[in-house]
């Protein structure tokens, strides 16, 4: 099983993107997206932005649970209070994973937020960021 | 003695400090330092120097509050000013109280280790190469020990030589004792 996540400004602008694999059920963490697949992810998750929007107002939580479907696919949604919406496309239904793993990368984005040399809507870059994104992923997912 | 110093600058620290959010606190920092980034369009040597400067000016001020606050008396040498600006100074401020390390032979140089910078928390230098060797962020700790320092007629250089930000593996300002001054017109003030 494979997972592409993507943080969204609140100019509808992509900040940060990762694919990742499962390590459940002897994955190796490795996304095996096929090549199409690839190119396809940012199109799809993008599609889903208009319907996020939709829900984000009839919803009080900021998970919006899977929004979106495409060929098997489940795009899942979190808003933060602050309109940046992270993104999730995944093959498999699980909301309860999907929420924690939404929830700490909420807490590594506030922290990111509160560097004084971050500005919201730029692209994420830190090393850091990336590698505990990655680290939850591999716990959650 | 060094019992005696710890347990009162803890006690200040209790009950005769005002306490401020460490967020704001932190943010407060971060905003100054990364508006001067931006002033000086990253020039980040003009940066340093400004973050000293703007540090001298508090320690002048601050040095006579700490007193006012801890009572602490002369120090018979630099060694026990060394104690002091690590156990009683920091403690009060910063709550952190950094290692005291390093000294030469003729102990007029020492080191301070700080394990943990409430200044810096959260914060990761812009990745352009040039800030991670120029920018020394907390540089205002610099500025405030050397004001400081001078108001009690100590002249001493320090120089941040390391610092976690940079992808150190610590944080270490190293103190330098110039010269005991003699009852001057403290500078600036002609």
């Amino acid at each position: 099983m494979s997972y592409y996540l993507a943080l969204i400004g609140t100019t509808d602008n992509p900040i940060y993107e990762a694919e990742m694999g499962t390590y459940r059920q002897g994955g190796d963490g490795v996304p095996k997206f096929s090549a199409e697949m690839k190119e396809l992810n940012p199109f799809i998750v993008h599609a889903a932005i208009d319907i996020v929007e939709d829900v984000q107002w009839r919803s009080n939580s900021l998970y919006l649970k899977a929004v979106d479907e495409f060929y098997g696919y489940y795009i899942s949604a979190f808003v933060t209070p602050g309109n940046i919406k992270f993104l999730l496309l995944h093959e498999t239904k699980n909301d309860e994973s999907i929420r924690q793993f939404f929830n700490d990368v909420n807490d590594l984005y506030v922290k990111t937020v509160l560097n004084p040399f971050y500005n919201v809507n730029d692209p994420i870059t830190s090393a850091v960021f990336d590698l505990k994104v990655k680290q939850l992923g591999k716990k959650y997912l | 003695m060094n019992k005696g110093i710890k347990a009162s600058s803890d006690d200040i620290w209790k009950n005769r400090v005002d306490k401020v959010n460490a967020e704001l606190f932190t943010l407060t920092y971060g905003s100054v330092v990364a508006q001067l980034v931006r002033d000086f369009k990253n020039d980040y040597q003009k940066v340093n120097q400004q973050l000293e400067k703007m540090g001298y000016n508090i320690g002048i001020r601050l040095v006579e509050d700490f007193l006012a606050k801890t009572g602490t008396g002369r120090c018979q040498s630099f060694k026990d000013t060394a104690e002091v600006v690590s156990k009683v100074g920091f403690k009060v401020f910063l709550n952190v109280t950094p290692q005291v390390t390093n000294w030469t032979s003729d102990g007029k140089t020492f080191s301070l280790i700080l394990d943990e910078n409430p200044l810096a928390e959260f914060v990761e230098l812009p990745d352009d190469e040039r800030a991670k060797k120029e920018l020394w962020y907390s540089n205002v700790l610099t500025g405030v020990l050397k004001g400081a320092l001078e108001m009690v007629q100590l002249e001493v250089d320090v120089n941040f030589v390391s610092d976690v930000l940079r992808g150190d593996d610590r944080t270490e300002l190293r103190l330098q004792l110039i010269r005991f001054l003699k009852d001057e017109m403290p500078a600036g003030e002609d």
